[in-house]
């Protein structure tokens, strides 16, 4: 007994000891852009938060064989996990600043960015690649994202249904306990009669009862909808599609993009997602140069996993602080606060040609592109006109 | 120092502890040893310190359990974001701290004696089931409220399209996506947060330990122990009971808005049935009734998985046999007979001041 205690104690020791150690993705060289990046590496959300992690990580080693910015390398830290909760993203931030973080790739969640960005205002450069709820980059000028706000997902569904003649009665189902849905509901439901849309059911269910759909979906089909707005995550999409069909619920099925990564939804029979559509800025499926290249170097890094749209935003991130770090002639030695200054300047002067579209940014720090759609057909994925 | 009984050199001692470790932690930061994480984990444990005590006032001195304590937060935490968004810059950040302080402690206790006066007058395991509904249900309500202003006064309602605000009006609460930004209210004493959670600690203390020794504190205990024997005496078990668990609500309210003001996004999924349990963890594994060993449970096991960070994500697997081996060694009887051979030994080895 005594000695399985003692082994414990310096089993103990060594963890302590190991925690103090420095992990990193590249080796120690001289001096680096350091790049933090916080998101759910664990739990629910965790495939949005290593689907970033890993891109970035991509992206960095393209930067670093092509020279890297400005003639140093970047350095993506190891990454800062957050669960999605608001408190453990502001730890993960200032384990990441104890690390030496210079800039910000995150975070991924909508609510976790509103908390780092309270910290990170005015002092380090943020740069949210999916943070996409309004007051995410609101709290200071240094503040930028890649992806959609959840109120232009809404409007933008709604005036791309209303333009394309798919549907005049649309019902809704979304989680009315997750922000993100929340936030695309309603701006879609507000939009929705600018539009011509009319909206005869607005149904809802909970985090906590996201297994049967049963009596909702059964409402939507007495309502008559034409067409049926589901702004939820993928995991969520996936059992009301079973659902909805073994109810024989025949409406078109559109999406925003928390629907990507449908397709790979472990035991979900693809052939239910047929005709689906989505609001989505990337398709890994596409056919064009960028595209090819990422998903070919995404896969060979990650045991031949597809990435999703989540991804290629962070990897447009990194390339678009590489063109504002150029831009402003930044170099690692410089000051947090500095860089920030000096990056959110450059941002405004930039252009990026991304796996997203062709962005430019706002002195709001919002992203400027235009929205695209796919449709699943064939089990993939197909660019709509 | 002789005079003094007991339990006040053990009252003492908890403030004490408190106070040292608020000396290390300022010096440290002074200095400049302290690194960002650690600083920024100073106010989230003062936020559990203050919860786990007060849960430990519920399941350690008055014997029920509650499962719902994260739901008293939820409340506190709501109530006085709402409260300092709607007073706005009208009052100096100080004041109206404390007001909000109090709103959040006030709005909990209500909500405590609601729970209690029905719940408490039971025997056997309700309080635990009726608080683990009543955490569900404040999460849920909260969810779907919406509450503006305006120059009209405050709008509630149940969905976002609803709230008709007048031009200039503001979003407060915003249901799933809850209140933002009430931080950024208190820019100017953000620095001072540390402090003010140190200071809410010392109150909480100061008022569960004086309660607990107090005539209501030990008919409280004495319910606990013997509840027939308690009414014999003429004892109403059901009031001290309430007491109890009052008090502890407002104090899990008090824990709630330092959270809500401390972070500038709040959102309701976080108040659910995980953070009950973890607060409960605190309390069981700092040893049930043991004000210090809440204390320094919380500090060990809230800071834990953030010093873990360098194990990626393998640190919640290092923490959960963390939790394993101090439940083993805090409760297993073997691990119990072998600390009191090591203090015997360590006992022994000491000159005997006593005996002299």
């Amino acid at each position: 007994m005594r000695n399985w205690k003692k082994a414990l104690g310096v089993a103990a020791a060594v963890a302590m000891a190991a925690t103090t150690l420095p992990t990193a993705v590249f080796a120690e060289g001289e001096e680096t852009f350091k790049i933090g990046i916080i998101g759910p590496m664990t739990g629910d959300y965790a495939q949005y938060g290593t689907n970033v992690y890993n891109a970035a990580v991509v992206a960095a080693e393209e930067i670093n064989a092509a020279g890297g910015i400005n003639g140093y390398q970047v350095e993506i830290l190891a990454a800062g996990d957050d669960q999605g909760d608001p408190e453990k993203a502001v730890n993960a931030y200032n384990d990441l600043l104890d690390k030496g973080m210079q800039m910000l790739c995150g975070t991924v969640t909508s609510g976790a960015c509103i908390a780092v960005g309270a910290e990170a205002a005015e002092t380090t450069f943020l740069f949210t690649p999916s943070g996409s709820a309004v007051d995410c980059i609101t709290a200071g000028s240094n503040e930028f994202r890649m992806c959609f706000t959840d109120p232009m997902q809404g409007s933008k569904s709604a005036e791309y249904i209303a333009e394309k003649g798919l549907a005049t009665k649309v019902a809704v189902l979304y989680d009315s306990m997750a922000d993100y849905n929340v936030g695309v509901h309603d701006a879609f439901v507000e939009a929705a009669p600018e539009f011509g849309l009319e909206v005869v059911a607005d149904e809802a269910y909970t985090t906590d009862s996201n297994t049967d759909y049963s009596v909702q979906l059964g409402k939507i089909k007495e309502s008559g909808a034409e067409l049926l707005f589901l702004p939820n995550y993928y995991s969520d999409n996936a059992l009301i599609l079973q659902q909805a069909a073994d109810i024989d619920l025949d409406v078109i099925i559109f999406g925003v993009d928390g629907m990507d990564g449908i397709l790979s939804v472990e035991n979900f029979d693809t052939s239910l997602a047929e005709g689906v559509m989505l609001l989505t800025p990337f398709s890994a499926t596409a056919e064009d140069e960028a595209t090819v290249n990422f998903v070919t170097a995404y896969k060979a890094a990650n045991n031949d996993e597809t990435p999703n749209q989540f991804a290629a935003d962070a990897y447009d991130v990194l390339y678009a602080i590489k063109a504002a770090a150029e831009d402003a002639g930044i170099t690692p030695d410089m000051s947090n606060e500095d860089i920030s200054a000096a990056m959110s300047a450059s941002m405004l002067n930039i252009e990026i040609e991304g796996l997203t579209g062709t962005a430019k940014w706002t002195e709001d720090g919002e992203c400027d592109k235009s929205p695209k759609a796919v449709v699943i057909k064939d089990g993939v994925y197909e660019m709509m006109e | 120092m002789k005079k003094m009984n007991k339990t006040t050199k053990n009252n003492f001692i908890n403030y004490g502890l408190v106070l040292v470790l608020f000396a290390v932690a300022q010096t440290l930061s002074a200095t400049g040893n302290l690194s960002n994480l650690l600083q920024g984990l100073l106010v989230p444990l003062c936020v559990y310190t203050i919860a786990s005590i007060s849960l430990n006032l519920v399941v350690g001195f008055s014997g029920e359990l509650s499962l719902g304590h994260a739901g008293f937060m939820c409340v506190g935490a709501y109530s006085s974001a709402l409260f300092s968004n709607v007073v706005g810059d009208a009052l100096p950040s100080v004041p109206r701290l404390i007001l909000a302080i109090l709103v959040g402690a006030a709005v909990a206790a209500v909500f405590g004696i609601l729970i209690g006066v029905p719940v408490l007058r039971l025997r056997g395991d309700y309080l635990a089931i009726v608080t683990l509904a009543f955490g569900e249900i404040i999460k849920n309500l909260v969810n779907i409220l919406y509450v503006g202003v305006d120059e009209n006064g405050i709008h509630v309602t149940t969905n976002s399209s609803g709230l008709k605000l007048a031009a200039g009006g503001k979003k407060i609460m915003k249901g799933a996506l809850g209140i933002s930004g009430t931080s950024t209210l208190y820019k100017d004493i953000k620095p001072y947060f540390f402090l003010i959670g140190v200071i809410l600690i010392l109150i909480t203390l100061f008022i569960v330990q004086n309660l607990v020794h107090s005539r209501s504190g030990r008919a409280i205990m004495a319910a606990r122990d013997n509840r027939i024997a308690a009414e014999s005496i003429g004892i109403n078990v059901t009031k001290y009971k309430l007491l109890a668990f009052t008090v502890s609500a407002a104090l899990a309210g008090v824990a709630g808005v330092l959270y809500a003001h401390n972070i500038s996004m709040l959102k309701v999924s976080i108040f659910d049935y995980n953070l009950s349990i973890m607060i409960l963890v605190y309390v069981v594994l700092g040893g049930i009734g043991s004000i210090r060993g809440s204390i320094i449970a919380t500090i060990v096991l809230y800071a834990l998985p953030e010093m873990l960070r360098g194990f990626s994500t393998y640190r919640m697997l290092i923490y959960a046999i963390v939790l394993i081996i101090m439940m083993l060694f805090n409760w297993a009887p073997a691990a119990i007979d072998w600390r009191k051979r090591v203090l015997e030994k360590i006992h022994n080895k000491l000159p005997k001041k006593e005996a002299a």
